[in-house]
């Protein structure tokens, strides 16, 4: 994987950002992948309208990028079981916790709410004891 | 119709923040979890980025008696730190260190059509599903 000139994440960020902050200042909403994931399949009772139109443009928004600014390799090395296992305790964890990356992450933690602090500095020691045990213990290597 | 517009202008902007960030790439995210060996700080620039214009706006909030295009705000307000906050942030922190994919990045991820995306969301839905259920039997009349 090469190294990714520096002004892309924050580009990027930036983006993500702007998308939230929009997202609340003219739709009253947090900008939540996971709750907005859970509206559009019925698990949860926020508006499926404004989820559709969200996750949907996500994709396309992503695809559009992807041609006329910046092509990024998608790379997912991980075995079968490690998807299934990963996408159910991603999806349960979310759910249960509340909020993801971008929920607790950039909605939560720019607003200083206690449980989104909390939330995003646990997920993350906790990803990054995973990713030590699975490289570095167990030793199944990067990509 | 205003507000959906507003989800898809939000949604296009995330998923272009997703793809050109290269956090719709697993590998590039591992490698910023990936504390003790070749580490990419690219995910730390993402999300201070942007948490500059998400803070911004929920500044501009607290001036704000309702958002532009809805009624009201509809941002949590609970502020105590409880155990499924907790818990699911060890199991999302888990999950998402096993794959490197967290709810945005794996729907952004699905239009590189590789099947291990499509293997990661099943699971995440799944896993969503199951937190539902789990709910829905432990207070039958939860929504």
């Amino acid at each position: 994987m090469e190294p990714l000139n520096l002004l892309w994440p924050l580009a990027g960020g930036l983006l993500i950002g702007t998308a939230a902050g929009l997202y609340l200042l003219c739709n009253g909403r947090i900008a939540g992948i996971s709750g907005l994931t859970a509206n559009l399949v019925g698990l949860s009772s926020g508006p499926r309208a404004l989820a559709a139109g969200f996750l949907i443009a996500l994709s396309v928004g992503a695809w559009l990028a992807s041609l006329w600014l910046r092509t990024p390799t998608i790379s997912i090395s991980s075995s079968l079981p490690l998807l299934i296992g990963g996408g159910l305790l991603v999806g349960f964890g979310t759910r249960l916790g509340g909020g993801c990356t971008s929920g607790h992450g950039v909605c939560g933690m720019a607003r200083l709410a206690p449980r989104s602090i909390t939330a995003t500095l646990i997920f993350m020691a906790v990803a990054i004891a995973t990713v030590f045990v699975i490289r570095h213990l167990i030793g199944w290597g990067a990509a | 119709m205003r507000q959906l517009l507003v989800a898809i202008l939000a949604g296009l902007l995330f998923g272009a923040g997703l793809a050109i960030s290269d956090m719709i790439n697993p590998a590039r995210v591992l490698a910023f979890l990936d504390v003790s060996g070749q580490w990419d700080p690219s995910l730390a620039l993402v999300m201070g980025g942007a948490l500059i214009p998400s803070a911004i706006a929920y500044l501009i909030r607290r001036k704000m008696g309702a958002p532009v295009c809805e009624a009201r705000f509809h941002v949590p307000t609970r502020n105590d730190i409880d155990r499924p906050l907790v818990l699911g942030a060890v199991l999302f922190g888990i999950g998402w260190g096993l794959v490197g994919l967290c709810p945005g990045p794996a729907i952004a991820g699905l239009i590189s059509l590789q099947w291990e995306s499509g293997v990661f969301v099943l699971a995440m839905l799944a896993g969503m599903t199951a937190h539902r259920l789990r709910m829905h039997s432990a207070d039958p009349a939860s929504r």
